[in-house]
């Protein structure tokens, strides 16, 4: 099986405060994994740093097969951050032109929209059902359809790898299902890998086919069979939580 | 003012002023809207600061002011951007270090030239209606390489003004991006001069991007409403300064004010 990500020996620190110490996993192409863990156990650092965002401390990482410090091919990941560091809330843009905006990673300089890029941003808009968007602006919409705008931008480029960071926080329960059932037919249909971090462990298992558990270090990685079957992760979760995650899967 | 309007456009310094302003005022819109969003408006502020000292150090040793100015700001900007990454401070507490060291430096240049000459009070308070022939074409070519530098750029400046994070996920490299912003911000910033002086040189960033932010439909639009904001406030601010008698730095600024206002009632009656 073709690796997607690659992560050995991996540590950070912000200053003295260790955030990973020595992490070691590979994701294989075409897994759903749920990227788990309490508030600061390291998951949206782990996933800045899989981006490029974060230099770390030490350790290697891989992505799509080359060293991160030689990867150029960005068009092939969509990543969606959490909501609230998304955007200046007076910026003046279009949903269009935000969504165009996932286009340039394609681009060779000078980076230029054209119109064959339109119809795909169009294509982009209806499969997120917000094609009726297009002109608004995007500080005028609400949670969940910008949301939905930012995930509209990740995928424009039919990414190899999805990246989303805590992505329901923003959607009311309709809008929720509707999302994770995209994702779910990407992963299925496209045979995209998808990372989602979340904090909400108990729903994990209704997506993913993989969990990835964090703090600091793996306290479990794995397929959610594995998990559930697991003595030692119900001496960690409890009895109940594991229940509940092997449950809704 | 007892002259026609045609007699008013023919004489070759009001020319001059109208085509440094619009140059100016274009550039300065333009670059104004990305600082503005990017929540740096203050830097045309710190860096017109640093160009007192500029100008005062060319006066004292007797180079051309702007033209001296021109390179010490850009080393000023290209210092405040590392001050920011290196030193671990915000830009504001960066521009506020060098815009303070600019300004005491170009104090004590004029208190050891024997006080404040009529020159330097000159790029103070700006004078576009006494721009030279040789200004106008510096204003005019450089105004061009930077609006020629934004056009290329265009799609890497917007995505790093509308989300740094993310325009690194898209292969940008932001820093590269905001050290070429400060860079093109500090040459107008030395243009500019000339049009508004020192004290008013940021109102000319600032005004047209914050009236564009009132009325417009999309970031492109944003551009032009600014860019146009910047025009009629030099034409009509050119007007009312000759026939009122007026300082014409300080009637573009109020004009620029007045479209501010106007957009902003626009908006709230909407």
């Amino acid at each position: 099986m073709e690796k997607i990500v690659e992560v050995k020996n991996l540590s950070f620190k912000y200053g003295v405060a260790e955030v990973l110490k020595d992490v070691t996993f590979s994701i294989d192409r075409g897994d759903y994994v749920g990227l788990g863990g309490h508030n600061g156990s390291g998951k949206t650092t782990l996933v800045k740093i899989i981006l490029g965002l974060i230099t770390p401390d030490v350790g290697d990482i891989s992505v799509l097969g080359k060293n991160l410090k030689k990867f150029k091919q960005w068009s092939k990941i969509g990543y969606l951050p959490q909501s609230l560091s998304l955007f200046n809330p007076i910026f003046p843009a279009t949903v269009y032109e935000v969504v165009s905006l996932g286009l340039i990673s394609k681009k060779k300089f000078p980076r230029r929209i054209t119109k064959s890029d339109e119809k795909i941003v169009d294509n982009a808009l209806q499969e997120l059902e917000i094609i009726d968007l297009k002109n608004k602006l995007i500080s005028e919409l609400s949670g969940g359809q910008q949301q939905r705008v930012f995930l509209a931008k990740a995928l424009v480029n039919e990414p190899e790898l999805l990246i989303l960071d805590e992505p329901s926080n923003a959607l009311d329960s309709k809008s929720r299902n509707h999302f994770f059932d995209l994702l779910h037919d990407l992963n299925k249909k496209k045979g995209t890998t998808i990372i989602l971090i979340t904090h909400d462990i108990g729903h994990i298992g209704e997506h993913a086919n993989k969990l990835l558990y964090l703090d600091k270090n793996i306290v479990f990685y794995g397929k959610l069979s594995e998990f559930c079957d697991s003595e030692s992760m119900e001496d960690v979760f409890g009895r109940e939580s594991q229940h509940l995650i092997c449950h809704q899967h | 003012m007892d002259i026609s309007f045609f007699e008013f456009i023919n004489y070759s310094f009001v020319q001059r002023a109208f085509i440094s302003g619009i140059f100016v005022g274009i550039l300065c819109s333009i670059l104004g809207l990305f600082l503005v969003l990017r929540k740096l408006s203050l830097i045309g502020d710190g860096l017109a600061h640093v160009s007192f000292g500029a100008i005062a150090l060319g006066v004292f040793c007797g180079f051309y002011p702007i033209y001296f100015a021109i390179p010490i700001v850009i080393i000023s900007s290209i210092f405040i951007v590392k001050l920011t990454q290196k030193a671990k401070i915000y830009g504001d507490t960066a521009i506020g270090i060098v815009s303070s060291v600019g300004l005491a430096g170009g104090v004590l240049l004029a208190s050891a030239s024997n006080g404040f000459n009529v020159s330097l009070l000159s790029y103070l308070f700006g004078n576009i209606l006494a721009i030279s022939t040789s200004e106008t074409y510096l204003s005019i070519a450089l105004s061009l390489v930077v609006l020629a530098i934004v056009y290329l750029l265009y799609y890497e400046l917007f995505a790093v003004t509308f989300n740094e994070e993310q325009a690194n996920v898209t292969g940008i490299k932001s820093d590269r991006i905001n050290l070429l912003l400060v860079i093109l911000t500090a040459i107008t910033v030395v243009l500019a001069i000339r049009v508004v002086g020192i004290m008013l040189v940021s109102s000319f960033f600032i005004l047209p991007a914050v009236t564009a932010l009132q009325i417009s439909k999309g970031f492109k639009s944003a551009i032009f409403v600014s860019a146009f904001t910047a025009i009629l406030s030099v034409i009509i601010g050119i007007f009312a300064s000759f026939y009122l008698n007026l300082p014409a730095g300080a009637s573009i600024v109020i004009v620029n004010f007045i479209l501010f206002l106007l957009s902003f009632l626009w908006r709230k009656s909407m």
